[in-house]
């Protein structure tokens, strides 16, 4: 039993069957990459799990419960974070205060109406934020205006906000799309650090092979909204099926 | 001190003593001399920057911090003004029962229209909004006054009839009062050509309003103020860090439309009288000038918008074409004549037209309102490079 359950799930958006019966289970501290050509279902599948979209049929269960028909910010409570396509955070805010939310959503859950505390008085959360900082080699940037810094920072900073929530299940959707080679290398690596040193289970959605072989301990092969082969990863390369799946069929 | 930083404690300070100040920094001019009409110290406009700096900076915390533009603010003003006259008729001419009751009465007031109108954001939020307060103004103004149930008084206003029961009054005056501090009550300090006027109203007007950018100050610091500005710039990163943004955003309705009772009651007090005008979209279009005009997002911005257009409204208003000719009486008659007709359109019952002119203008060359002009003007000065030490720096590094 993995920590991420999909059970038969099917979506359909009028004719298109988007998902077609997909069965997946993520094992706790593996790193599950889904690749698939485009219109295969990832991203589709991705936003079943994190409560953009619900299932016609099927289920979803993380660590035993159902997810499905949660708000996001419900799942997020529960210990899943996202990192999305196009690094989603506060531009108007610093780094240090783009953190500082996620510490605080983490420590006081969805709500909490507190507008006379002050914040320099939440040292533990400084405190937190800092150490944050340092671990993913952003401390020097920790005034800057989110906005202004380049593509692979804005990555490294919405990376530091899920860590700091100490996600149990980490979504990756396409984290290096659209990035340099160096920061796409950058990310790789950031990544490996915290597999090996946080030990996070992490989903990742990803186009780019060579990241995908990099990091994946498991890799799922979507066609068509249904999954076709799921294997480690040395295996994958040499499969016919997903070679038809990416090329078309082409030894008809 | 207080909970602030240095920068903020310097900056409450400072408003404290331009706020007490105020009727000497008003009256720069002598009574007498021909300028003096520029004075904007007496009572009544005193009071009025009180109170719509108070309604300024409450709607600053929806607009300019939670970035929910509200075109209907002025509806609890008017529910505020409402609240506080019936606490006059029922009880007594002490105000604060009737202000406990106007910020009470448009807490659950805007409770339930924020409840409604949070669904939406963005235009349709505002659309929203403005409808809701365009009903109340309709409701006030003829619906809830009818012989069998008369809430409003409708086209006459409000007021207190010597008919009133006023339970509570007993040997009370017959004029509003603070435990037998008459609102009124004005004390002229004469220094040579110069008068200044000492009002009580505008002291506890002064008092409230204080108080009032005291709580705005710390709702900027707090770490719920840091989600307003959170939902301000990225609503689904923030639902996916595991926030819920309708309650924050219901909250900071909910707190702004208390200040707009706040801001009603203390006009009721100063005035026992409440009119369906104070609810029409006009005056919800004023508080977005003058957030804007001083600077949206900025703590000291709304109070100096407030300021400015209250200035302008009742100094630029009374510049009739006698005063523009006593200006020019020393040119020639044309040139006189010439001048006046320019000016004209300008002043007096014109004087929006200069107000719309220098909005545009605020807004095209300084779109951070005064606050930002001065900033700019500060660092022109010292030669220095700085942000508005309004806009929220992030906080040292831990020691």
């Amino acid at each position: 039993m993995g920590i991420l359950e999909i059970n038969n799930v099917n979506k359909r958006f009028g004719g298109l069957q988007a998902l077609g019966d997909v069965n997946l289970s993520v094992e706790e501290g593996t790193v599950h990459a889904i690749i698939g050509p485009n219109g295969a279902g990832k991203s589709t599948l991705l936003n079943c799990l994190i409560g953009k979209l619900l299932p016609d049929t099927g289920t979803v269960t993380f660590e035993g419960r159902s997810i499905l028909g949660l708000k996001p910010h419900q799942i997020n409570q529960l210990g899943i974070s996202r990192v999305f396509q196009t690094p989603e955070i506060f531009s108007t805010l610093s780094v240090f205060e783009n953190v500082m939310i996620a510490c605080f959503a983490k420590r006081d859950g969805s709500f909490q109406l507190n507008p006379l505390t002050s914040i320099r008085g939440e040292r533990d959360i400084h405190d937190k934020v800092e150490q944050m900082l340092l671990d993913v080699n952003m401390a020097d940037k920790r005034n800057a205006i989110a906005a202004s810094m380049s593509r692979g920072d804005k990555r490294r900073l919405e990376m530091a906000m899920c860590l700091v929530q100490d996600p149990k299940l980490l979504l990756l959707d396409e984290p290096t799309a659209g990035m340099a080679r160096a920061d796409t290398n950058n990310t790789i690596e950031l990544l490996k650090e915290i597999e090996e040193k946080r030990g996070i289970t992490m989903v990742i959605i990803e186009h780019d092979m060579h990241v995908v072989f990099s990091l994946a301990n498991k890799i799922t092969v979507l066609a068509q909204g249904t999954p076709i082969v799921e294997d480690v990863p040395s295996k994958i390369k040499g499969n016919l099926k997903v070679q038809e799946a990416y090329l078309g069929g082409a030894h008809e | 001190m207080f909970g602030l930083d240095k920068a903020d404690t310097r900056t409450f300070l400072f408003v404290i003593a331009i706020t007490l100040l105020a009727p000497f920094i008003l009256n720069p001019f002598p009574t007498d001399s021909a300028l003096a009409q520029f004075n904007g110290g007496y009572p009544d406009l005193m009071q009025r920057f009180m109170i719509f700096g108070i309604f300024a900076v409450g709607f600053n915390i929806l607009f300019g911090l939670t970035g929910y533009l509200s075109f209907g603010h002025a509806a609890f003003l008017g529910v505020g003004s409402y609240a506080a006259v019936w606490m006059f008729k029922l009880l007594s001419f002490n105000i604060i029962p009737a202000i406990a009751l106007s910020i009470l009465v448009t807490g659950l007031f805007s409770l339930a229209i924020g409840y409604i109108c949070l669904r939406r954001s963005g235009i349709y939020f505002s659309i929203l909004t403005l409808a809701f307060a365009q009903m109340s103004f309709a409701m006030a103004y003829s619906v809830l006054s009818n012989p069998s149930f008369n809430l409003t008084n409708g086209e006459t206003g409000l007021q207190v009839y010597a008919s009133d029961p006023q339970y509570l009054k007993g040997s009370g005056p017959d004029i509003t009062h603070l435990f037998g501090l008459e609102m009124n009550a004005t004390k002229t300090l004469e220094v040579g050509a110069w008068a200044f006027q000492f009002n009580t109203g505008f002291y506890v007007c002064a008092f409230f309003m204080i108080v009032a950018f005291y709580i705005a100050m710390r709702i900027f610091r707090s770490p719920f103020g840091l989600m307003l500005r959170a939902i301000k710039t990225n609503q689904t990163r923030l639902n996916y860090t595991g926030l819920n943004s309708r309650p924050y955003t219901l909250a900071a309705f909910v707190i702004s439309g208390m200040y707009a009772g706040l801001a009603g009651g203390l006009l009721a007090a100063m005035d026992p009288l409440a009119g369906a005008e104070r609810m029409q979209w006009t005056a919800s279009g004023e508080v977005v000038l003058m957030t804007i005009l001083g600077g949206a997002g900025t703590l000291i911005g709304p109070l100096l918008g407030a300021g400015f257009i209250k200035y302008f409204e009742n100094i630029f208003s009374k510049i009739n074409d006698n005063v523009l000719h006593t200006w020019f009486s020393l040119m020639p008659e044309s040139i006189e004549n010439f001048l006046v007709t320019i000016i004209h359109p300008f002043v007096g019952k014109g004087w929006h037209l200069t107000l719309g002119l220098m909005f545009m203008l605020i807004v095209i060359f300084l779109p951070g309102g005064l606050v930002d002009g001065g900033t700019r003007i500060w660092n022109k000065i010292t030669g220095r490079n700085r942000t508005s030490p309004d806009v929220v720096a992030s906080p040292k590094p831990a020691e």
